[in-house]
C-alpha cells in the first residue's frame, strides 16, 4: 500500500524543525529513518498532513566524547552506532543491542533517536538505555531539557517528548571496563524479541561489584531488573550463583501475552535469559 | 510535488514526484526499472533491495524525495559493459535462484555483505541475508554462491557505473 497524501518538509537545522511543528501541531510527524514510520503510513494507521524529515540535518548524527558520557546524535543511523569504536569502549552493551536489531538494510537506515522515540516495548534499544542510565535531550521552542531514562518511558509507544518537541541526543554514562551482553530470544530471523535481556556488569577479582539489567517486552516500556541486580552484587560470578539471582527476574513485572508466548512463559523465559545474558556479561 | 534530481545506475535524473511516492515505485513506474521488485507489504522480505550512495536499502521503506541529491544502483546497474558483477555470476554458477523473484535484492545485498566482509564465514552470511526471504532455494545455494563470489572476484567489490562514467540522459 501507498500512504495518503502529505506534504514533505526537509529542514537542515533543529530550529527549523521545531518551527514547522509548532506551526502544524497534531498534523505534523517526525520522520528520522522511516523504517518503523514508513509501514504505519503505509498501512494508514497514521495520516499526517506534513512529514517532517530530520534526515538532512547533520548536527544530529554522530557519536562523540563528552567527558563522563558518550553522547549519540538521533539521527546517527543503528548501523554506525553498532560499528562506533567509542561505545565499543565506554558503553558497550548498545553496540551489542543494535548487532542483532532488525536485519542489515533497516540498520542502514533506521536511527538510534527514531527507535527510542519510537518506544515499542519490543524494541531492542529501551532496556540497554534505560540500564546504562542514558540521559536523553529534548528540545522545544523554548529551549532543550533533559530527561532521564527511568523517566523518558511513559507507556506503549509513549515516551516524555512533548509533541511539539524533538529528541536531540541520548547521552549514555561511560562505562569503561564493564562487560556487557545482550540476550534476544527470536522465534525467526531479523524479528522483535518475545523476550530479550541487556546485562552489564562490572567484575573486581571474580566477584561481581556492580551489574544493571534491562528486560525487553517485559511490560509496556522497558524495565530494570532491580532486584537481579541486587542479588548480585557481592556474588562470584559464577554459574550457581547468577542463576539464583537471575531467578528474580521477573519480579513485579506484568508481561504481554500473545501469539508468541504467555505471560506464565515470559516470566520464566526472563529468568532464563537474564541467567545467560549476566553470564556472558561477567565472561563467565 | 516536489522536484528531485538523483542519480540512477549512472544516469542523471530529475523528476516530479508526490511526497508519498516509495522509491520502488518510482524506480518501477516512473523510471521502468522492473528489475527491482516488491515481495511484501512490511518490508521484511528485501526484494527491494538497492544501493543508496553504496549502502543497501529496502527501496520500499524509503520516500523518493529522501533518494533526493543521492545515488542509487539497482540490479539493473551492477553489470558493466554487458559483463555481469561477480555476485551475478555466481548465483548463476552456483544455482543460487529458482523463481528468481528474490534473486535481485539477494544479489544486491550479497554485494553490500562483501563490500563490509570481504570473507564471510556461512553463518555471517546467513546473518547477513537475514532480512532477505527466499521461498524456494532454502538458502542452501545462495549461501554457496556468495561464498563462490568470495573466491572469484566478488569480494569488496559495489560494482556499476557511476555518475561520472555516464552521460546525463
Ligand atoms: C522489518 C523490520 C524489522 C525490525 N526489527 C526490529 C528489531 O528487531 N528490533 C528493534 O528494536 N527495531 C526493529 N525495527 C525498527 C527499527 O529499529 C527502526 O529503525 C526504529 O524503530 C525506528 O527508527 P527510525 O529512525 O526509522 O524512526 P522513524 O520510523 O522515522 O520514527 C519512529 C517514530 O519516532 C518519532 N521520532 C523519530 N525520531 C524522532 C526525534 N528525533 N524526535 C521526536 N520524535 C521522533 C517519529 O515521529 C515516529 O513516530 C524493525 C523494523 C522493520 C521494518
Ligand atoms: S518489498 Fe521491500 S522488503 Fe519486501
Ligand atoms: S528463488 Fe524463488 S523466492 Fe528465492
Amino acid at each position: 500500500m501507498i500512504p495518503t497524501q502529505f506534504d514533505y518538509l526537509a529542514p537542515t537545522t533543529v530550529e527549523e524543525a521545531l518551527a514547522a511543528l509548532a506551526e502544524h501541531g497534531d498534523d505534523a510527524k517526525i520522520m528520522a529513518g522511516g523504517q518503523s514510520l514508513l509501514p504505519v503510513l503505509r498501512m494508514r494507521l497514521n495520516a499526517p498532513e506534513l512529514v517532517i524529515d530530520l534526515g538532512r540535518i547533520e548536527a544530529l548524527r554522530g557519536v562523540r566524547d563528552d567527558g563522563d558520557a558518550v553522547v549519540i546524535g538521533a539521527m546517527t543511523p543503528h548501523a554506525a552506532v553498532g560499528k562506533d569504536p567509542l561505545l565499543a569502549e565506554h558503553a558497550a552493551l548498545i553496540p551489542k543491542a543494535v548487532e542483532h536489531l532488525a536485519d542489515a538494510q533497516i540498520r542502514h537506515r533506521g536511527t538510534f533517536g527514531g527507535a527510542l522515540a519510537h518506544a515499542d516495548p519490543a524494541g531492542d534499544l529501551g532496556a540497554p538505555a534505560l540500564a546504562l542510565g542514558a540521559q536523553f535531550v529534548i528540545a522545544g521552542r523554548g529551549g532543550t531539557r533533559t530527561v532521564a531514562a527511568d523517566d523518558f518511558f511513559v507507556d506503549l509507544f509513549e515516551t516524555a517528548i512533548g509533541e511539539d518537541e524533538i529528541l536531540t541526543e541520548v547521552r549514555i554514562p561511560k562505562h569503561t571496563g564493564w562487560g556487557a551482553h545482550y540476550e534476544k530470544f527470536v522465534r525467526v530471523a531479523h524479528q522483535w524479541p518475545i523476550v530479550a535481556v541487556a546485562a552489564a556488569v562490572r567484575v573486581e577479582g571474580g566477584t561481581i561489584a556492580e551489574a544493571r539489567v534491562g528486560l525487553t517486552n517485559m511490560g509496556n516500556t522497558p524495565l530494570r531488573a532491580r532486584a537481579v541486580e541486587e542479588a548480585l552484587v557481592g556474588q562470584p560470578a559464577s554459574e550457581d550463583a547468577v542463576r539464583a539471582a537471575a531467578a528474580r527476574a521477573a519480579d513485579g513485572t506484568s508481561p504481554p501475552s500473545d501469539l508468541n508466548g504467555d505471560a506464565d512463559y515470559r516470566r520464566h523465559l526472563a529468568t532464563v535469559v537474564t541467567r545467560r545474558a549476566v553470564l556472558a556479561a561477567a565472561g563467565a | 510535488m516536489t522536484r528531485i534530481n538523483l542519480t540512477v545506475d549512472g544516469a542523471r535524473v530529475s523528476d516530479d514526484v508526490e511526497p508519498r511516492t516509495l522509491l520502488v515505485h518510482y524506480l518501477r513506474e516512473q523510471l521502468g526499472k522492473t528489475g527491482t521488485v516488491i515481495g511484501c507489504d512490511t518490508s521484511n522480505c528485501g526484494a527491494c533491495t538497492v544501493h543508496l550512495d553504496g549502502t543497501s536499502v529496502k527501496s520500499c521503506n524509503m520516500l523518493a524525495v529522501q533518494a533526493d541529491g543521492h545515488e542509487v544502483t539497482t540490479i539493473e546497474g551492477l553489470a558493466t559493459d554487458g559483463e555481469l558483477h561477480p555476485v551475478q555470476e555466481a548465483f548463476r554458477e552456483c544455482h543460487g535462484l529458482q523463481c528468481g523473484y528474490c534473486t535481485p535484492g539477494m544479489i544486491m545485498q550479497s554485494v553490500d555483505l562483501l563490500k563490509e566482509n570481504p570473507h564471510p564465514s556461512e553463518e555471517e552470511i546467513r546473518l547477513g541475508l537475514e532480512g532477505n526471504l527466499c521461498r524456494c532455494t532454502g538458502y542452501h545455494n545462495i549461501v554457496k554462491a556468495v561464498q563462490h563470489a568470495a573466491e572469484h572476484g566478488g569480494a569488496g567489490q559495489s560494482g556499476g557505473k557511476h555518475a561520472a562514467e555516464v552521460p546525463a540522459s
